[in-house]
């Protein structure tokens, strides 16, 4: 059996799935219930600073992106951090913890942007014995209007000053989350280690508008007919959460650093994506939003199955494993062929591979063979671009294959060439000509 | 052959075999329609497949997937458009279609996973869509001044005006019945459209303008084509096959139980209270068609204990498609091949039983086989094909003819000029609504072109 426990930070937990810092870890109800499910760890909902509570919207906080037969593709709120009373949650945060010794509890915190604040949270929070904070710099709507959350998130060195003051003022592990909402993810990603924090996690959610009601001329959902823009989550944004991950991971200047990987995760396949990116744990909101707490099941024993199946004991054994794999273009072989081929025995000849390469590719795909209704590559146009393999909707029917002998008839060149790439091509005027 | 309402008198014929809760039930919808999101989820099976292979098995073409996208983008109005354009009563034809071997056939999903997408209940979704509205969204040009005779206002006759009043032209239908529609009217299965379904489409294809029906008016007998002919600009023939064939039997006219199921199926479709229907309980039906299935599963659905179809070749020669033969064997219909009648047993004036002989094809020959067995009977229906009476339209010489249909071109052109004909009374067609609603289209793009031709010159 496969050992899934993992300690991030130090923080122990028996599996790699934590719920992130929202409506599902708000309470110690939703908590409990969710220890009891079988999750390894929350993050628990982003608290203030001690004061009147925070006001939340009376209508539709949440918004959606559907797929087919209603699946919910991602997710958008407008919710802001908790809006419960600071010392009712830091009481059941010390419960919980007492009572779940063996799962890990991270708490989330966003603060007005000044040293004393942040002292005074940490100091309270150190209290409950909790395994470490979380800081919250990456929340797009609401409290980034206040000056906290992205405000603070979007501008590396007050991410470098505030992790300092933090790591200066508490002995808990201290992890940044990220925004999304930025340009590039490695400049926050740097600051938050010149700081001095001790993991980053990421994404939050990503700035969004779901939908216009054009009968009502207003952003979807709207309160009293006005809307704003929220935070969008779930399945549509682990794509810009991997890429986002993946930089941090092989940036020479953050190599190493911890990261919590958040974003999309719905099943065990996606958290096992980003632990091969090199994340120490994934967080999950959206999945548990849309299915309940259940789904860390599947979780669980999809994970436990991969890794038995290729024989990795622990979750070290594979984390981090594709981060070399991951390249820049001008790295990427230019002298390697590959060429579509459809299987005429799957082939259900809909069509649509002819179609999408004939009008917006390279008119690679022949519809009609000796007058009948077939499908076949014409390798004296394909580049490979994988555009047909993706529209057949008949899995592995249509594949690109790697040419190794003769002659490519589109280029003229052989199929079986050296390596090269772009930065000795002939064609680049910045080529490092090649020693010969 | 005799009408039902005398067989009242026979032993083992009766009325209200099942109560009217029952009979409501039988005769409800076959197929349900699709709720907005069932519809959702099967428009977005769809592949918008590539010059799709649907379209082309559809006999009026339409194209669907562009209706199916349309569905699938919350726009079921667009998509009834795209329907009607090339048939007019899509709304019918997603009723009563044999999609299993036309359009859901060629789907590729058919072919990928046995499971067509159900193109047949989509294109109901959106006829029923732009039905509801009561606006027929297409507009008529500018008048021609040209007047066209139809005779037939039943598929074939409709679908041929719709499209030469949009055109312009003035259309007058003569049709020897109270009601138009013709089979979608009177020999359609119940179950297969319910709720008045056939008036309302007359209805919404009418509203167009420009339609004038006259009813109890018959060719051959009212009217003459030679005075059509000289009357109007062109005549369209969609007169369907208004004789039956007979099963060549001794007694078989006299018996008062030996009926013809095209005239039962009318009754039926006409009848105001099932209940008050007779039905035999022991049922013998000769043929191998729609008309015999149809026939049989209402039988049983009317409340008859044992319904047999006998046909005289093997199932896979029935005309009657796969999908229909098992809508009869799941409605408890027995179906009896390689036999054909021989003698109908007399008692006192009616049959009790017919006797049939086993048969074997003998170099593509059917021939007896000697052996015979009977059942017993307390009605047998004959369902053995529909003939045109030539007398109709003014004997055969009139117009050129095979088979006893009438012999037209690509166009629908007969052997005469300016006469077109279409549906069932053409020679070659499928026997289907579909194919009579595409023969109605395509002679009226042919009487048009002529029309107009005439108007410049
Ligand atoms: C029992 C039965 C079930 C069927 N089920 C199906 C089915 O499920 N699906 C399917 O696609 N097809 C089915 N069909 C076939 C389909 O109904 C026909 O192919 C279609 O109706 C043909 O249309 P039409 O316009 O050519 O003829 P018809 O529908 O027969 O219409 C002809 C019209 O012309 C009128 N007429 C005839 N002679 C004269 C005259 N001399 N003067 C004036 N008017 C005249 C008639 O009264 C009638 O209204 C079925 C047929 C039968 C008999
Ligand atoms: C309703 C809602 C409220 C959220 N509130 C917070 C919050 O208070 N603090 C925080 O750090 N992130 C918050 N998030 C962001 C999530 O923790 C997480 O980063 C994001 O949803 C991406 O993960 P997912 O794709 O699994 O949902 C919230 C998300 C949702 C949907
Ligand atoms: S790989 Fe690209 S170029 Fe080649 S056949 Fe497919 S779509 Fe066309």
């Amino acid at each position: 059996m496969a050992d899934l426990s993992t300690s991030f930070l130090g923080i122990k937990s028996p599996n790699p799935f934590w719920l992130a810092s929202a409506p599902p870890t708000d309470r110690k109800t939703n908590v409990e219930r969710a220890f009891r499910a079988g999750w390894g760890g929350v993050v628990w909902k982003t608290l203030g600073e001690a004061g009147p509570p925070v006001v939340n919207v009376s209508g539709a906080r949440y918004g959606a992106v559907y797929g087919p037969d209603r699946r919910l593709m991602a997710l958008n709120n407008i919710e802001l951090i908790t809006d419960r009373d600071l010392e009712i949650n830091l009481q059941e945060i010390k419960e919980v913890k007492r009572k779940w010794p063996d799962r890990a509890l991270v708490t989330s915190l966003m603060v007005p942007c000044d040293e004393s604040s942040w002292q005074k949270i940490l100091a309270r929070v150190e209290e409950t014995e909790c395994d470490g904070v979380e800081l919250n710099f990456g929340c797009p709507h609401g409290m980034s209007e206040r000056g906290m959350g992205a405000a603070v998130g979007q501008v590396p060195e007050y991410i470098e000053m505030v992790a300092r003051w933090c790591k200066a003022h508490t002995r808990m592990p201290v992890i940044v989350k990220l925004t999304p909402n930025i340009t590039d993810i490695r400049a926050p990603a740097r600051a938050a280690k010149a700081g001095g924090a001790d993991a980053v996690s990421l994404i939050n959610t990503i700035n969004s508008l779901m939908g216009v009601d054009i009968d009502a001329m207003a952003p979807m959902h709207a309160i009293e007919g006005k809307g704003t823009h929220g935070g969008m989550c779930g399945p549509a944004v682990k794509p810009i959460a991997l890429s986002m991950v993946s930089e941090i991971a092989r940036d020479p200047e953050t190599r190493g650093l911890p990261i919590s990987a958040i974003g999309g995760v719905t099943t065990w396949r996606d958290a096992a994506e980003f632990i091969a990116l090199g994340a120490g744990n994934v967080q999950v909101c959206t999945a548990a939003m849309t299915y309940g707490f259940k789904i860390v099941q599947e979780m669980i024993s999809g994970l436990g199955n991969y890794m038995v199946s290729k024989g990795y004991r622990t979750i070290e054994d594979f984390r981090g494993r594709a981060v070399p794999n991951v390249t820049d273009w001008q790295y990427l072989n230019l002298n390697y062929v590959a060429k579509a081929e459809i299987n005429q025995d799957l082939c259900i000849k809909c069509g649509r591979c002819h179609i999408v390469c004939e009008d917006t590719s390279h008119q690679a795909i022949f519809p009609i063979v000796d007058g009948k209704r077939k499908f076949v590559v014409n390798d004296d146009e394909c580049v490979g671009c994988n555009l047909c393999v993706l529209v057949c909707p008949v899995e592995s029917c249509i594949t690109l294959v790697h040419r190794t002998q003769g002659v490519d008839p589109r280029t003229g060149l052989d199929y079986d060439r050296p390596a090269a790439n772009w930065t000795t091509h002939p064609n680049n005027p910045g080529a490092v000509p090649v020693a010969g | 052959m005799t009408t039902v309402r005398e067989t009242n008198a026979l032993p083992g014929v009766a009325a209200g075999l099942l109560d009217a809760e029952t009979l409501a039930a039988n005769f409800g919808d076959l197929h349900p329609p699709l709720g907005r999101h069932e519809a959702l989820v099967e428009a977005d099976r769809c592949y918008f497949c590539y010059d799709a292979p649907c379209q082309q098995a559809c006999p009026t073409s339409i194209d669907i997937p562009l209706f199916i996208r349309e569905i699938a983008a919350e726009n079921p109005l667009g998509a009834a458009r795209t329907i009607l354009e090339e048939n007019i009563m899509g709304g019918m034809c997603a009723r009563v279609c044999p999609t299993e071997t036309l359009c859901q056939e060629a789907c590729v999903r058919e072919e990928a996973e046995g499971k067509p997408v159900r193109i047949g209940l989509l294109q109901r979704y959106a006829t029923d869509a732009i039905m509801q509205t009561g606006r027929n969204p297409f507009t008529r040009a500018a008048p021609t001044g040209k007047r066209v005779a139809i005779v037939g206002a039943g598929p074939a006759g409709l679908s041929c005006a719709h499209a030469l009043a949009v055109s312009g032209h003035d259309v007058t239908i003569f049709e020897a019945r109270d009601k138009s529609a013709g089979l979608n009217e009177y020999g359609i299965a119940a179950y297969k459209t319910p709720g008045g379904f056939a008036q309302k489409e007359v209805d919404f294809i009418l509203s167009i303008g420009g339609i004038e029906v006259k009813h109890g008016v018959a060719l051959g007998r009212d009217i003459d084509l030679a005075s059509l002919r000289r009357d109007y600009d062109a005549v369209f023939l969609g007169l369907g096959l208004a004789a039956v064939n007979k099963l060549g039997l001794t007694g078989e006219a006299a018996s008062a139980n030996v009926l013809d199921a095209v005239n039962y199926i009318a009754e039926l479709r006409q009848a105001e209270d099932l209940a008050s229907l007779p039905v035999g309980r022991r049922i013998v039906v000769i043929g191998g068609g729609m008309t015999a299935v149809d026939v049989a599963v209402q039988a049983k659905l009317l409340g008859a204990e044992l319904v047999t179809i006998v046909y005289r070749r093997g199932q896979e020669h029935m005309k009657a498609s796969g999908y229909e033969q098992d809508l009869a064997q799941t409605h408890g219909v027995l179906i009896r091949t390689w036999a054909r009648p021989v003698a109908l047993e007399d008692a006192h004036g009616k049959v009790s039983g017919v006797v049939f002989e086993r048969t074997r094809d003998e170099n593509g020959k059917l021939v007896g086989a000697g052996e015979t067995f009977r059942l017993d009977a307390d009605i047998v229906f004959s369902a053995i094909g529909q003939l045109l009476t030539p007398s109709s339209f003014g004997g055969e010489s009139a117009l050129k003819g095979k088979d006893g249909r009438i012999l037209v071109d690509e166009e629908r052109r007969t052997s005469a000029p300016g006469i077109w004909a279409g549906g069932d009374c053409i020679y070659g067609g499928q026997d289907l609504t579909v194919g009579a609603v595409e023969d109605g289209k395509q002679a009226a793009r042919s009487i048009d072109a002529a029309l107009r031709a005439g108007l410049k010159s």
